[in-house]
């Protein structure tokens, strides 16, 4: 019977095609959505996550109070004790020091007189330690636009576009100004290794890349860091992981009273960073409820029409003796059959497209010109482990739900006006 | 019930709900159908010949009265057993022939089978047998839409007869065809009635269709107005 069923529902073409190829667009468009906003929180969170937040980091309480004015007066100190530390209590994790520091940079003439000064935003990374994946996680040699990376202490890298607007080359010098950790004036010469240019407009223009110990010379700050930050190994946020961490460290710590006492934060409590998480989680649901709900309609009315055209037809098998029941079951087995195939089309459809988007991206350069927006230039989706069966969701149960909205007339009506509207088909 | 009644209406009333009141399509029934008649119930349009056809195919409820099918009463039966009493015991024949376009002459004919849960064996030599009945055995593997519509009708006699049902219910089998095709289709029935015993039930305004029955039942305004039997049917030789 059921055999016999399908083989209707796929000689009728009006009624199969064209609810599949409905099914299969809506199936194909939430999978490529899917894997689409997938790629793009991973970026917006791999990004905020690589120049600001980590995943987790740690500082202590009065640096997180006042961390917009990078106060390294409140730096954690035998950082690299607690590197250590950490690395063996949370090895999920890989965690490095580093420094935010700030002032002015000075880029001087021959005879050493000023020739262009401009305000510096400076990130000590530890670049070249045994094993340190700053270089790998930043894309420096990808980013690379000018020179080489930096090999000593000392050498540096700049934003391509501070670089260019200060007229510095690589190999020139560029003379930091600034404060020491404790608070005295300091300068210091750093070596310009090469430029990089991360995309991010607002950050490129006043960028200074260092390695982390010559930027503990400049700033006096031995065996301290400003910030020490944790990146799970394959660096996807895991938000839920990350804030159980950090709750779990900060309940460890000792005297939290104190305003050196460390403190952990999730990439969640960075600035706007939660609401984005928050974005991030919902935005598929809705997603997916939007396409639910118009496809739930398509297929209700496409039902409707169908169900019209086939009154007929079930009135004629009411009088060879089905039930209602089994004429409504097996409608709805008819939809199940085609919900099934319609995702399995556009799943098959869309997996490779993302598969597409994941591996060679899809390069935006200048379509966001401008934005201060943290993203890099190329958008790139991610097959989640859900795009396998995500669509399956719209696909099968809209399909469903259309077929028992549309379908309720068989039980509506009197058997007798479903039987006499046989009479009036011809 | 008599053992030889397939069908025992006493009192029928039918009304329908209109507007505010109601109409009454059948008033104060009673008649019995015999085993193996050929019966047409005939009368004006708006008689209510539907409406009596209906009723005993379980497919519409009677308002008052009794009405008893294959020694079934209906009153008071769920959809559940009406719908058992038809993939039994009625086959029906409609006036739009209503196959399933998208299936084969052969599967149209198989379908009132599976519904019964027959095994394929049973009902592949059922589905040929009826099919050599209405003489359709070359066209097994075609769709209703290469057929001509005096084709059409004969598979669904087909359909109708496959299971052997011992009534018949006809609305208007030949209100769709040609004389000549009437001629045919009702000749057939003719057959299956006198071979199988099986009875048949019409309604009909078709004077060639009246040729053949041998119980005529009168309705006017929902009323039996005259019950006739026929010794001599004009179109039927023999009997
Ligand atoms: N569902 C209904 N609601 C209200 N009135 C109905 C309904 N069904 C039938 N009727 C009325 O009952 C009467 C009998 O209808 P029925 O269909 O039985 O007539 P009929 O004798 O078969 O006519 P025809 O020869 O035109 O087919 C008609 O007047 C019709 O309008
Ligand atoms: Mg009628």
């Amino acid at each position: 019977m059921l055999r016999f069923l399908i083989k209707g529902v796929f000689r009728d073409r009006s009624r199969s095609l064209f609810s599949i190829i409905v099914i299969t667009l809506i199936v194909a468009l939430t999978v490529l959505i899917r894997g689409f906003m997938a790629g793009i929180f991973d970026d917006v969170f791999r990004q905020s996550a690589v120049i600001f937040a980590g995943h987790v980091k740690v500082t202590t309480r009065a640096y997180a109070e006042e961390s917009d004015l990078l106060p390294n007066d409140l730096a954690i100190l035998g950082s690299d004790s607690l590197v250590a530390a950490l690395s063996e209590e949370y090895p999920d994790m890989f965690w490095t020091p580093r420094i935010l520091f700030a002032g002015l940079l000075d880029i001087p003439d021959e005879q050493g007189e000023t020739k262009e000064q401009g305000p510096m935003m400076g990130f000590g990374l530890d670049l070249h330690s045994p094993g340190s994946r700053m270089v790998e996680i930043w894309e420096l040699e990808r980013k690379l636009t000018r020179g080489r990376l930096p090999e000593r202490p000392a050498e540096v890298l700049l934003g391509e576009t501070y670089a260019h607007r200060l007229g510095v080359e690589p190999g020139d010098v560029a003379t930091f100004i600034g404060a020491s950790m404790y608070g005295g004036f300091v300068t210091y010469n750093f070596h310009v290794a090469g430029t990089v240019s991360l995309g991010i407009t607002g950050i490129d223009k006043n960028m200074l890349i260092a390695d982390l110990r010559g930027v503990r010379m400049a700033l006096d700050m031995q065996d301290a860091a400003g910030e020490i930050v944790g990146y799970s190994h394959d660096m996807f946020y895991d938000d839920e992981g990350s804030v159980a961490l950090a709750v779990n460290f900060n309940e460890h710590v000792p005297n939290p009273e104190n305003e050196f006492s460390l403190v952990m934060q999730a990439l969640r409590d960075h600035t706007q960073m939660g609401a984005m998480v928050d974005i991030s989680e919902y935005a598929i649901g809705l997603v997916l409820f939007i396409f639910m709900a118009v496809t739930v309609v398509v297929l209700w009315n496409m039902g409707l029409m169908n169900g019209l055209r086939r009154y007929g037809e079930f009135g004629m098998r009411l009088a060879m003796g089905e039930t209602k029941g089994h004429v409504y079951r097996t409608t709805l087995g008819e939809a199940v059959v085609i919900g099934i195939a319609g995702s399995f089309i556009g799943t098959a459809v869309a997996l490779p497209l993302v598969w597409y988007l994941q591996e060679i991206g899809l390069d935006y350069t200048g379509l966001f010109e401008g934005m201060t927006f943290v993203l890099s230039s190329i958008i790139r989706a991610r097959i989640t482990p859900d795009c396998y069966y995500l669509g399956f969701i719209p696909g099968v149960l809209a399909t469903v739900a259309g077929t028992m909205l549309s379908g309720r007339g068989i039980y509506k009506r009197e058997m007798s006006q479903l039987f006499k509207e046989l009479e009036l088909e011809a | 019930m008599d053992d030889n009644h397939i069908v025992e209406i006493r009192e029928l009333v039918k009304r329908y709900p209109v507007g505010g009141g109601h109409f009454t399509a059948l008033r104060d029934v009673t008649t019995d159908v015999v085993v193996g008649e050929f019966t047409g119930l005939v009368g004006p349009s708006g008689s209510g010949k539907t409406t009596l056809l209906n009723i005993i195919g379980g497919l519409d409820a009677p308002s008052e009265g009794s009405v008893t099918v294959l020694d079934m009463p209906l009153g008071g039966k769920n959809h559940k057993e009406l719908a058992h009493l038809r993939r039994e015991g009625i086959g029906f024949i409609f006036q739009t022939f209503n196959l399933l376009p998208v299936y084969t002459v052969f599967e149209n004919v198989e379908f009132p089978l599976l519904l019964m849960g027959m095994n394929g064996e049973d009902r592949r030599s059922a589905v040929n047998q009826a099919l050599e009945w209405v003489d359709l055995m070359d066209k097994v593997k075609s769709r209703p839409a290469q057929l001509s519509g005096g084709e059409c009708q004969r598979v669904a006699i087909a359909r109708a007869i496959v299971k052997k049902p011992k009534l018949i219910i006809a609305d208007e089998p030949t209100a769709n065809l040609d004389a000549e095709n009437s001629h045919n289709v009702m000749g057939l029935m003719v057959n299956l009635n006198r071979e199988l015993s099986t009875s048949f039930m019409f309604a009909t305004h078709d004077e060639k269709v009246m040729g053949y029955l041998t119980r005529i039942i009168h309705l006017i305004d929902g009323r039996i107005d005259e019950d006739e039997q026929v010794s001599k049917p004009k179109y039927r030789e023999g009997k």
